[in-house]
């Protein structure tokens, strides 16, 4: 199967989210977090099955965390799962990326 | 951090850089887009994959790909030896334009003529020419769409307001797991002397899939 129809075709609880059977992003950095993933696994960084698994337990986790105060985002769950399997491929690491985002809020928007 | 203060975040980003907001950002979707961003740099910087790689990941499935389908035959309408090519070789036509189908199974292009008119379907599944189109709309996932297509197309044609003359032959074609198809439609009158891409923005996803024609309407500039 190509990555292509395994991202298409993921089922349960890691389905992409979608209206009218096309894609919905609710702001540009799902759309952002949506082609990280997928240009990594094509990339052979690692393959779809690996990030799926990943999502899959994401999303478990989150549900057995009693469903926290926060409202839930899929693409939230996706980025922590794009995050885990990063680290887990020593490709990046959490604190180079908390380092990176400080210095992105850091710098003013022009 | 939960202060739990009711008024909205509504600050309009008019360029004033007013220091009053210096607290970490709040809310999850800020600081997701900021993390999203991190992300992206930091790969980007170690090599890992560039920003274009990205925008393809996104374009693959999202929104681009019924254009692939489109810019197809909007070549095959100006240019009869690639409609040949691509009658004989879909991939490879596709290939042409720099659109990578090489990961799809067996895509077949059919040419509607004034005297046959070609409608995909997918009984079993949802079997779609993604790499060319994209992911395929809910209605034609949908039982209805599948089970009626067959038995009586020209009915489901009509509900997407597509009526074909009594003469025209309707040729229903099933997708299969190894098969996929995409329609090129026929040219519509009044659109002499269009360039490629004003061609390209009239060929709908729906046009390529069979339930509808292309209307040239006026020419989109491009």
């Amino acid at each position: 199967m190509s990555v292509e129809d395994a991202v298409a075709y993921m089922t349960g609880t890691a389905a992409l989210p979608r209206l009218n059977g096309e894609l919905v992003f609710d702001a540009p950095w799902e759309s952002r977090a949506f082609g990280l993933a997928v240009g990594l696994s094509q990339a052979g960084s690692f393959t779809w099955d690996e990030f799926r698994e990943r999502l899959i337990v994401e999303i478990a986790a989150w549900e057995a965390a009693g469903h926290p105060a926060e409202e839930w985002s899929y693409y939230e769950r996706w980025l922590a799962a794009l995050e885990s399997i990063l680290e887990a491929k020593g490709i990046a690491g959490g604190e180079e990326i908390d380092a990176l985002m400080d210095a992105i809020a850091a710098t003013p928007e022009h | 951090m939960s202060d739990g203060h009711g008024h909205d975040h509504g600050h309009d980003h008019d360029h004033g850089h007013d220091h009053d907001h210096d607290e970490p950002v709040e809310g999850a979707l800020p600081a997701a887009a900021l993390r999203t961003r991190a992300i992206e740099s930091l790969l980007v910087e170690k090599g890992v994959l560039t920003a274009e790689a990205v925008a393809r990941g996104v374009d693959w499935l999202v929104s681009r790909t019924p254009t692939n389908g489109a810019r197809i035959v909007a070549r095959a309408w100006v240019d009869p030896a690639y409609k040949q090519r691509l009658l004989a070789d879909a991939k490879v036509a596709a290939g042409e334009l720099g659109i990578d189908a090489a990961q799809s199974v067996t895509v077949v292009a059919l040419e509607n003529t004034a005297a046959v008119h070609h409608l995909v379907v997918c009984t079993l599944c949802s079997c779609y020419p993604r790499a060319l189109l994209g992911p395929p709309p809910a209605w034609y996932k949908s039982n209805a769409y599948r089970s009626r297509a067959v038995v009586e197309p020209r009915a489901v044609m009509a509900e997407f307001g597509t009526e074909l003359p009594a003469e025209v032959e309707v040729r229903v074609v099933d997708s299969t797991a190894d098969i996929r198809y995409i329609v090129v439609p026929r040219r519509p009158a009044g659109t002499d002397g269009w360039s490629e891409e004003q061609l390209a923005a009239i060929v709908t996803r729906d046009s390529l899939v069979g339930v509808v024609q292309p209307v040239a309407g006026e020419p989109v500039a491009v």
